[in-house]
């Protein structure tokens, strides 16, 4: 349950939030719920590690909007979501809810698949153009030889 | 007596006023929108979030809008919007070894597992203005190929495998956060590493230049250069577990260097270590050469006097929003200060015309 909620969590946070927002509002789900926590717009501070696989240093910040709310059955959703829009974070919140309670098949097929597939098209295409310029090395014999 | 001055405001409002019509320019022409800026000004906007430190693209196209493409003010707005934000919390360390990258290079090695992939780049090109873009409505498609999906392992973990490359471990220090406290100096290598992430491009570049032509030898190869996404991991309080939070395009350098060998160190090669926001090439580079040209100390190399050895003069000299707000501030008012100075030199002139005659 929590890897498949990790799972789902992360791809509606770095989801984009215009597919997003059309997947959502394709379906007309309407639920009922109250807020937790109304969304907040902050950062995260992003670190790396120096030379790869050293010490810990920060890189600089990511913009984050999280919320939380309350389902009318009692069903908790929390999203944090990159970038700044409010409205991707309810959705996803909503989200993260609905696909605990007996709705997950619905949002599962409507809107986390979908969402899979153009993440994973998206990787498709970065990979498959990448490897179109991956370079093919021959070598010139120079000199004698025999 | 101290004499305020007040006054001008009106004026002011109106140079921002005609600020304003300026930066939309020629009305017969459509205006530029955010999506326009960040889809085809990309490595703008990726510097812009770069030394702005902060990453969002969209703020970044608007801040370069704003800002008339004076990229530096652009930066400057991006940062002050930083400053307003709640911080929630701190990411786990990027793991660069997951990077779906869309550019992989390696200077040193030939053959490498996942071999070389140039990715979107100028260079080998002629840099030759091309005349057709001025035609509009290119919509150039690029070649696709069939890919495996292995890992991409760094280069430099090859050397690491037979010792002769100087091992980065992980101590468990905790960094430095230079936007929670202020440097103080000798400083440590996470807050160098953070300070020239976000430093600017043309300093860092003129800096490792300096490095290459002679001021602190420290003769770099590239071992690796690679550029793409990586997933920002954050631990999630309300569940205690982690989730990807963000996907943010990264760019890492990272050098091999020479090192001479201590008496209870065998020579072995060293890293210059570079990882800035966006597709950021140059900066990722000279920020490696810088990194490595800083540790002379750890390293227990000599001490040339060279400017890029020195962490107080570049670290403190590498922010352009510090660099900038204390260059431009002569520009406004100095009026009584100046006052002073000139009835100064007037009395030193007339005692000194005094002492002439005598």
């Amino acid at each position: 349950m929590i890897k498949k909620r990790k799972s789902w969590m992360s791809l509606l946070a770095t989801s984009n939030q215009s597919d997003l927002l059309n997947l959502w509002e394709q379906k007309k789900i309407k639920v009922n719920y109250v807020w937790l926590r109304t969304p907040e717009i902050g950062s995260i501070m992003a670190q790396g590690r120096m030379g790869v696989t050293g010490d810990k240093f920060n890189i600089g910040e990511v913009t984050i909007t999280r919320c939380s709310l309350k389902l009318n059955c009692g069903t908790i959703g929390h999203s944090y979501v990159q970038g700044r829009s409010k409205k991707k974070a309810e959705i996803s919140a909503l989200c993260d809810a609905l696909m605990q309670t007996k709705m997950s098949k619905e949002i599962n097929k409507n809107i986390i698949i979908p969402l899979e597939k153009i993440k994973k098209d998206n990787k498709d295409k970065i990979l498959s153009k990448a490897e179109a310029t991956k370079v093919d090395f021959f070598t010139l014999v120079r000199g004698e030889s025999d | 007596m101290y004499v305020a001055v007040k006054g001008g405001e009106v004026a002011i409002d109106n140079a921002h006023s005609w600020m304003s019509e300026i930066r939309r320019g020629d009305t017969s022409i459509p205006n530029t929108s955010l999506d326009q800026i960040s889809e085809q000004l990309t490595l703008g906007v990726d510097r812009v979030m770069s030394e702005g430190s902060l990453y969002d693209k969209d703020l970044a196209a608007l801040a370069i809008k704003q800002s008339r493409g004076d990229l530096i003010e652009a930066i400057f707005l991006l940062r002050a919007y930083r400053t307003t934000l709640t911080r929630f919390s701190y990411s786990k360390p990027v793991n660069t070894a997951n990077m779906t990258c869309l550019r992989r290079i390696s200077a040193t090695f030939k053959d490498i597992p996942g071999g070389q992939k140039l990715g979107p780049t100028f260079d080998y090109t002629h840099r030759l203005l091309d005349f057709k873009l001025l035609a509009e409505n290119e919509s150039p498609i690029s070649p696709t190929k069939k890919y495996n999906d292995n890992k991409m392992p760094h280069v430099l973990s090859f050397l690491n495998q037979e010792d002769l490359m100087q091992n980065e471990k992980d101590n468990n220090l905790d960094p430095i956060d230079i936007t929670r406290e202020p440097i103080s100096y000798p400083t440590s290598r996470s807050a160098r590493l953070q300070a020239l992430s976000r430093g600017d491009e043309g300093f860092l570049l003129g800096l490792a230049y300096s490095t290459q032509r002679g001021y602190a030898r420290n003769h770099a190869f590239v071992g690796e250069l690679r550029i793409g996404i990586v997933d920002v991991e954050l631990h999630i309080p309300e569940l205690d577990f982690e989730i990807n939070v963000a996907e943010i395009i990264l760019t890492e350098c990272e050098t091999v260097n020479q090192f001479q060998g201590s008496k209870i160190e065998p020579p072995q090669f060293t890293r210059g270590y570079g990882l800035v926001f966006g597709q950021t090439e140059r900066k990722a580079l000279a920020m490696a050469l810088i990194d490595r040209a800083l540790r002379w100390k750890e390293l227990g190399e000599d001490y040339s006097g060279a400017p890029a050895q020195d962490e107080e003069f570049v670290i403190s000299h590498c922010d352009n929003i510090q660099a900038t707000g204390f260059l431009e501030h002569i520009k406004l008012p100095h009026y009584v200060d100046f006052q002073s100075e000139l009835e100064l030199i007037r009395k030193i002139r007339a005692d000194a015309k005094v002492n002439m005659k005598r």
